[in-house]
């Protein structure tokens, strides 16, 4: 395993995009930082910068404002960087397929390692979702 | 004073949002406000097009994941409306629990941002635990924490079943003493006092002119509630009433939906204890041409939704406004000549769809440089809260 | 035609005499329809001279043209009232303004101007709210003949 990937199983640090959500996703992220979930005892951390950022969770289905933001965001976050949709919509577009400004789903602009469906998901799958993509790493 | 323009947005450390403002500062004091807003739109209006009525409530509900249930009670009201279609009593008081369940959320998450903004954390940890009840009693009663799909035309689609009344009540009765305990916080704390009052000033005439909706207008001392002012569900069956508060700032806006959380929890009670006996669904099997209004008070406002219809069953068309397109329109008066750290409590103040995330940057308009980053404007946000501390002699509010 | 509710609605209805017609659908949900060149006159006697709220501006492509709402409300007469204007340029539809006499205006004209192409003439501000800056010319989503 490498040192890399060895300290990310420790500690991941998490950037949110929020792509033409509705907001509902963002929240139940925002609750896991909360002392009910509170995933700071994993480890998880919100950081305010893609450069300091393990992975990005991503809401929403991607309107044509958000599209070049989140591909530059991808751009300038230092690999390994694991981008994980959360939601229906950043998984599918969800409700919104027909959508005339909808250019998503979010892995039709970056690679996505994680798909977290729910509209909202609860707290508790998120973190599941993100446990599971850790224990992955090899 | 070198003219600057300071981009706000759309990345938030916190919270993401893909708004953007422009500012224009002269030193520290804004002067000018420029929208790019569109980051979250999708074309939600076209698509209700393609879909059948009965579908139509299921994507206005994730118009905003907060005001979530305002859109379809919107929605189907302009249903009814369109249709003259009674509604029976017992889905009347449903609707009204769940809308207030949701304000009751809408309005801690805000509180708990405040907090977070001004430097005051316990408050936002605080304001983000009351708020988990809440959302496990509407997780108990819709089978959602968020989206709860209870509304539809001529009723609703879930019932509350009695045996599930105890524990609303339970509910209620453990939150309230929170409430009040909350309520006093912004009362009698002098650095709350000192740090959110006179602020983004928007006198009753700027509402008038702006259209202003919400806690937002009613803490320009402005009574205007869809509640009372065109009663819907069963808020003309209960006692309840309008809160406002005179002084037309930040703080006022505040204790408006304090005081609207406490509201909201009477208003809870008394559906519960009044609830009636019957059906919850007018079974409607469809809608004759015509047009219909139906709006609602949101957490934020009104909601306000126009359904066209020629007899299918689709819209011809669905128009849906949601409070804060009227309210962001109010920026221009309340950011103006405030500092960089106040005009984002301004814009937070009404609490804007978006969950008050703004990352503000002052660049400098000749040389491009980032004068101020978001973390620097935070940062002089708190600032001026703990120096307001430090002459008050205060630490943070003890929450329990 | 049913009559007209007492208060603000009457008001309306003595200022512009028959040049509206009238339409009450109930008593807290009146319609009154207008020639363009009128509209905005009603819209400014309701909202300066009877204090009525401004709440939102829909649009509609039909086949006959392009219909505008102007939606009010008169909150102490728990009442909405809905002007109506009819378009008929399906080619180059434009009216006047409201932004100018009610600032809350501003956005939906921007709004209705990006999606439905009708220009609203002395807008301060009429670049894109919604849509993308480089959002092809001429294409507006919720024309009748749009798609995706």
């Amino acid at each position: 395993m490498g040192v890399k990937t060895q300290a990310l199983k420790k500690s991941i640090w998490v950037y949110h995009l929020n792509t033409g959500a509705c907001n509902n996703c963002d929240i139940e992220v925002l609750d896991c930082l909360t002392p009910r979930y509170d995933i700071e005892r994993f480890g998880m951390v919100l950081v305010g910068s893609i450069r300091h950022a393990d992975a990005i969770l991503v809401t929403g289905p991607v309107t044509r404002r958000s599209a070049p933001r989140l591909k530059a965001l991808w751009e300038q976050a230092p690999k390994p960087c694991f981008v994980i949709a959360v939601g229906s919509c950043a998984c599918s577009r969800g409700a919104f397929k027909t959508g005339y400004n909808i250019v998503g789903p979010v892995d039709a602009i970056v690679p996505v390692h994680a798909y977290i469906p729910g509209c909202p998901p609860k707290p508790e799958a998120i973190i599941d979702g993100v446990v599971k993509l850790l224990s992955t790493l090899k | 004073m070198a003219r600057v323009t300071v981009p706000i947005g759309p990345y938030h450390p916190i919270l993401e949002e893909p708004e953007y403002f422009q500012l224009e500062v002269e030193g520290e004091t804004v002067t000018g406000i420029k929208f790019q807003l569109g980051g979250n739109h999708r074309g939600i209006e076209k698509i209700a097009e393609e879909l059948t009525f009965d579908q139509v409530p299921f994507i206005v509900e994730r118009i905003c994941g907060i005001c979530s249930t305002s859109h379809p009670i919107a929605a189907v009201q302009a249903m009814e409306d369109l249709g003259g279609i009674e509604v029976p009593e017992r889905a009347l008081y449903i609707r009204t629990i769940i809308a207030e369940l949701e304000r009751i959320h809408s309005h801690l998450l805000w509180v708990g941002l405040a907090g977070h903004f001004i430097g005051y954390n316990t408050v936002f940890m605080w304001a983000w635990k009351y708020r988990e009840p809440i959302l496990e009693l509407c997780e108990y009663i819709s089978g959602n924490r968020n989206n709860y799909a209870m509304m539809k035309v001529g009723g609703v689609r879930r019932d509350i079943p009695e045996e599930k009344y105890p524990r609303i009540i339970k509910t209620m009765d453990e939150l309230v003493p929170k409430l009040e305990l909350l309520k006093g916080a912004f009362l009698d704390d002098p650095v709350l006092h000192a740090r959110l009052k006179g602020i983004g000033i928007m006198t009753p005439e700027d509402v008038h002119d702006f259209g202003a909706l919400g806690p937002h207008a009613r803490g320009s001392g402005v009574a205007i509630d869809v509640r009372k002012d065109d009663p819907y569900a069963a808020y003309d069956r209960i006692e309840w009433q309008v809160c406002t508060w005179p002084t037309c700032d930040v703080f006022a806006r505040a204790v408006v939906r304090v005081l609207e959380c406490i509201e909201a929890a009477k208003i809870i009670r008394q559906c519960v204890e009044k609830m009636p006996r019957g059906e919850i669904d007018a079974h409607v099997e469809s809608l004759p041409p015509g047009e219909g209004i139906g709006h609602a008070e949101a957490p934020r406002g009104e909601t306000f939704h126009y359904i066209r219809s020629d007899g299918t069953n689709r819209p011809v068309r669905h128009k849906m406004r949601a409070p804060t397109f009227q309210n962001y329109q109010t920026f221009k008066k309340i950011v103006i000549g405030e500092e960089i750290g106040d005009a984002m409590l301004a814009t937070a103040s009404a609490d804007p769809c978006y969950s008050c995330t703004e990352r503000i940057a002052a660049v400098d308009a000749k040389t491009g440089e980032v004068k101020y980053s978001w973390r620097d404007i935070l940062r002089k946000a708190r600032e001026k809260t703990r120096k307001l501390m430090d002459e008050f002699g205060r630490h943070e509010p003890w929450m329990p | 035609m049913a009559t007209l509710p007492e208060g603000k609605t009457q008001k309306v209805a003595e200022k512009f005499g028959d040049r509206l017609t009238w339409d009450v659908k109930r008593p807290n949900r009146i319609y009154v329809t207008v020639d363009p060149d009128l509209a905005l006159d009603v819209c400014r006697y309701i909202f300066r001279d009877l204090y009525g709220r401004f709440a939102i501006i829909t649009g509609i492509h039909t086949p006959e043209g392009f219909e505008l709402l102007y939606h009010f409300e008169f909150p102490e007469e728990k009442r909405i009232i809905t002007v109506k204007t009819l378009i008929r340029d399906r080619e180059n539809p434009r009216i006047q303004s409201l932004t100018p006499d009610i600032p809350g205006a501003g956005f939906i004209e921007r709004e209705i101007r990006e999606l439905l192409g009708i220009e609203f003439v002395g807008h301060p501000e009429p670049e894109h709210l919604l849509l993308v800056d480089d959002w092809p010319e001429g294409k507006y989503p919720l024309r009748r003949d749009y798609h995706g």
